[in-house]
């Protein structure tokens, strides 16, 4: 049967099809949608882990135990994972392991854009790469096999548009693979120096053995068209090599690591021109290079952002000039904490006490843009936490927090707390408590007890912290202003370790209205102080000359947090009826 | 349309179901036996960011992203995201364009202000452009929120399928109490302008 799917759904569907029986990952844009879907497909073990390390850790435990294994994150979720990842390439596998490793080149909903082809390189470790849908679900199958094959965990490398772009897909039937046992073997498994030095040179020699192999894989693919023009290319970049030159030939990689030297070197003597398109590094453009091949890659072809059918062409054509119509200026839109958002209320009081608020990553992260402009740093997932301890260290005296949500606290900021307490810091963390991963479309976390196919058992916050060593710990709700305000001034002054829980569930889980606000326009002076909470429910209207601010009734939660920020109590609740 | 292949794009606010929209569109082109390919942005665009979708049919097809000047028709939810999306349209597109302005959070705080007229602005540029007050319509079907199959209904004018594979992918994907509402607004979509 033919059907529409995402990358995600078909790398998915395709673990199914070749008998996954076990898939761990940490949710992260443009990866999430991949546990999303197996986690409903029959016979799989599915799970959230609390980071992207322990998910590979599960894996790779499972793998051990015999069984295949699928493991997905985003790009900068293999930097968490990258510890265990470089040593699974010595151990190798048990049961084929698969890591999806989900790049966004263009920063959709990133915090940089990484080029994660280099892990395949540094920890020597095969690595496929998709060209749409219909790639993503058949590889999956190639994967498995190279994986069990040659003892290696495969490393499968998307980007957005893959992860997010649909196609057709022909699907088929699962498989079932049994379980290969697990089998105790200390030189395999267990890496001190000595077994570790003997699994180094069998990490080499896998390298070229699967040179070999991607010399003779059908889907390193040489399309012979018309010989003046020739691509070396992969992923969505062979897509738009196809659109913007259809007449071209062109060397379709799919293993992009190791690469088919001889495969490379017969293309090239078939071709006048010979160009290597690629998003980000030039990564098979040096390796080609130190072939001793001319090639023309990045010194057309840009290194940052996505690639286009036009850049392509621009690329090769000094003279393409595409038109295209367009308008300006166009006020951008960019995305905003909902109506009704618990965040929104911990800025507005940070913003009025003047503190430095070392941040992190989550829908939380909107509150660095205008109009509330509160959030000053945000590094990786947890990094807050140890930043605020570090300024004060350097002795910065002004007020200060760390904010941090609380999927991203159990991700990687219970460590960054057992540093402050550990080393008699006096920081305040405050945790964001919307009980649920907002950002990345509600998913469960430890802190929620709701596991991906159903129950988990859950750990509390507060216990959580207490056990950690820090006395201080305030739980406060987040649309009263007043209280918040007292409490993180109390615990910004405290000279110990302090935690503040600001707990209110996220409006996606708990979608509303709760109420609804009015301004009464007579009470109104139009100062505009409430239009700076930043809700798109608030606006100034101009009428009769006069600027009053005014609530669109259809959009507003009823939080009440711009009631509370109204010098002249112009803002009230409608009352129901 | 260039070498047989189809170019939709779709826009709007988070939200407003331009993704839901465009999924029937591929879906319908699938089931039509065409090859479909579909783009779109999940993630931080969504919270009540700018959102879109392309979707591409024919007989094959390479891009899963229309190139720019290339679209051939535009179905805007929204006004101003109708101006964004432009520059992926061919200046012969046809552009459906939902009657709605949605101030972002630019213009609410007073950075930038929303352009005086956009719809006259794309008739100022584009041949084929219909403005539909789709939210009046849906309200009529019975629900404001059949905004999508008001469009749908709109853009199936346009092509090649037949009306009966719309419903039924159409009903297939809208919940089961919503059905007759989303099948009269698209019924409302499509005889307007006939
Ligand atoms: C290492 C890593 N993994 C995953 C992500 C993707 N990601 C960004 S924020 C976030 C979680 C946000 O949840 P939470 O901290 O609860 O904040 P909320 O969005 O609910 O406000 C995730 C999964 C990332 N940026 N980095």
């Amino acid at each position: 049967m033919k059907v529409l799917l995402s990358g995600d759904e078909a790398i998915a569907r395709g673990a199914w099809e070749e008998g996954v029986k076990v898939a761990s990952a940490y949710p992260g844009t443009p990866s999430t949608e991949i546990l999303e879907a197996l986690a409903t497909m029959p016979g799989v073990y599915a799970q959230w882990s609390p980071n992207e390390k322990v998910a590979l850790e599960v894996g790779i435990g499972a793998s051990m135990a015999g069984v295949r294994v699928l493991v997905a994150m985003k790009h900068v979720g293999l930097n968490v994972a990258a510890d265990p990842f470089m040593t699974l390439s010595y151990t190798g596998v048990g049961g084929g392991l698969v890591v999806v490793s989900a790049d966004d080149p263009a920063l959709y909903s990133s915090q940089n854009e990484q080029d994660n082809r280099h892990y395949a390189r540094m920890a020597k470790v095969p690595m496929l790469e998709p060209s749409d849908s219909e790639e993503c679900k058949r590889l999956m199958g190639e994967a498995y096999t190279i994986s069990e094959t040659f003892d290696t965990p495969v490393l499968f490398r998307i980007t957005t548009r893959i992860a997010h772009g649909k196609g057709v897909v022909e699907v088929g039937e699962r498989r079932e693979v049994p379980s290969r046992g697990l089998k105790l073997d200390p030189a395999k498994w267990v890496m001190l120096p000595n077994f570790a030095r003997d699994r180094h040179p069998l990490v080499e020699e896998r390298l070229e053995r699967l040179v070999s192999y991607g010399e003779s894989l059908p889907d390193n693919r040489m399309e012979m068209r018309e010989p003046q023009l020739g691509f070396i290319t992969s992923g969505v970049a062979y897509q738009y090599v196809r659109e913007a030159f259809p007449q071209a030939s062109v060397l379709k990689l799919t293993l992009t690591y190791p690469l088919p030297r001889d495969k490379i070197l017969e293309f090239a003597s078939r071709v006048k021109r010979l160009f290597v398109v690629e998003e980000l590094d030039p990564f098979l453009e040096e390796q080609v290079r130190a072939l001793g091949l001319d090639v023309v890659g990045k010194r057309v072809f840009p290194r940052v952002g996505e690639l286009s059918p036009e850049l392509v062409r621009a690329g090769v054509d000094k003279d393409y000039r595409p038109t295209w119509i367009s308008f300006s200026p166009i006020p951008p839109r960019p995305p905003t904490l909902c109506p009704g958002c618990p965040h929104r209320g911990v800025f507005v009081v940070l913003k009025r006490l003047k503190a430095t608020v070392f941040g992190d990553i989550g829908c939380y992260t909107l509150g660095a843009l205008p109009p509330l402009s509160t959030l000053h740093s945000c590094i990786c997932m947890g990094a807050g936490v140890g930043m605020v301890h570090g300024a004060d260290k350097a002795g910065e005296g002004g007020r200060k927090v760390a904010v941090i949500g609380d999927s991203t606290f159990y991700h990687s900021g219970i460590t960054g707390l057992a540093d402050i307490v550990y080393n008699d810091g006096v920081s305040t963390v405050v945790i964001m408590d919307n009980g649920t991963t907002a950002m990345t479309g509600k998913q469960g976390h430890p802190g929620t007890g709701v596991a991906l196919q159903g129950r988990g058992r859950r750990i509390p916050l507060e216990s959580l912290v207490k056990g950690l060593g820090v006395e201080r710990v305030r739980v406060v709700d987040p649309y009263h202003l007043g209280t918040m305000e007292e409490v993180l001034k109390e615990e910004m002054e405290a000279r110990e370790p302090s935690v503040v829980i600001t707990r209110r569930p996220c409006t996606l889980i708990t979608p509303g209205p709760i109420g609804t606000c009015r301004v009464d326009q007579e009470l109104c002076i139009g100062c505009g102080i409430c239009v700076k909470v930043g809700c798109i429910a608030l606006a100034m209207v101009e009428e009769g000359g006069e600027k009053k601010a005014r609530i669109a009734e259809h959009l507003c939660y009823g939080c009440g947090v711009c009631a509370q920020v109204c010098p002249k109590e112009a803002i009230g609740e409608v009352e129901n009826g | 349309m260039v070498r047989g292949v189809t170019n939709l794009v779709f826009c709007g606010v988070g939200g407003q179901g331009v993704l839901l929209a465009s999924e029937v569109a591929a879906q319908v082109a699938l089931e039509a036996g065409l090859d479909v390919k579909k783009s779109e942005v999940h993630g931080m665009a969504q919270r009540g960011g700018s959102v879109f979708s392309h979707v591409r049919f024919g007989e094959r097809v390479y891009s899963p992203v229309i190139p720019l000047g290339e679209g051939h028709m535009l179905v805007a939810f929204e006004e101003l995201e109708a101006l964004r999306y432009a520059p992926y349209l061919s200046n012969q597109a046809r552009v459906m364009v939902n009657t709605l302005r949605v101030n972002p959070i630019t213009v609410l705080s007073g950075e930038a202000t929303y352009p005086r007229d956009p719809v006259g602005m794309l008739r100022s540029r584009f041949l084929h452009v219909e403005a539909v007050d789709a939210l009046a319509l849906a309200v009529e079907a019975g629900s404001p929120r059949a905004v999508n199959s008001v469009m749908l209904g709109l853009l199936s004018r346009y092509l090649p399928f037949d009306p009966r594979l719309w419903l039924s992918v159409l009903e297939a994907r809208v919940p089961a109490r919503a059905r007759e509402i989303n099948v009269r607004a698209f019924g409302l979509g499509r005889e307007l302008f006939s």
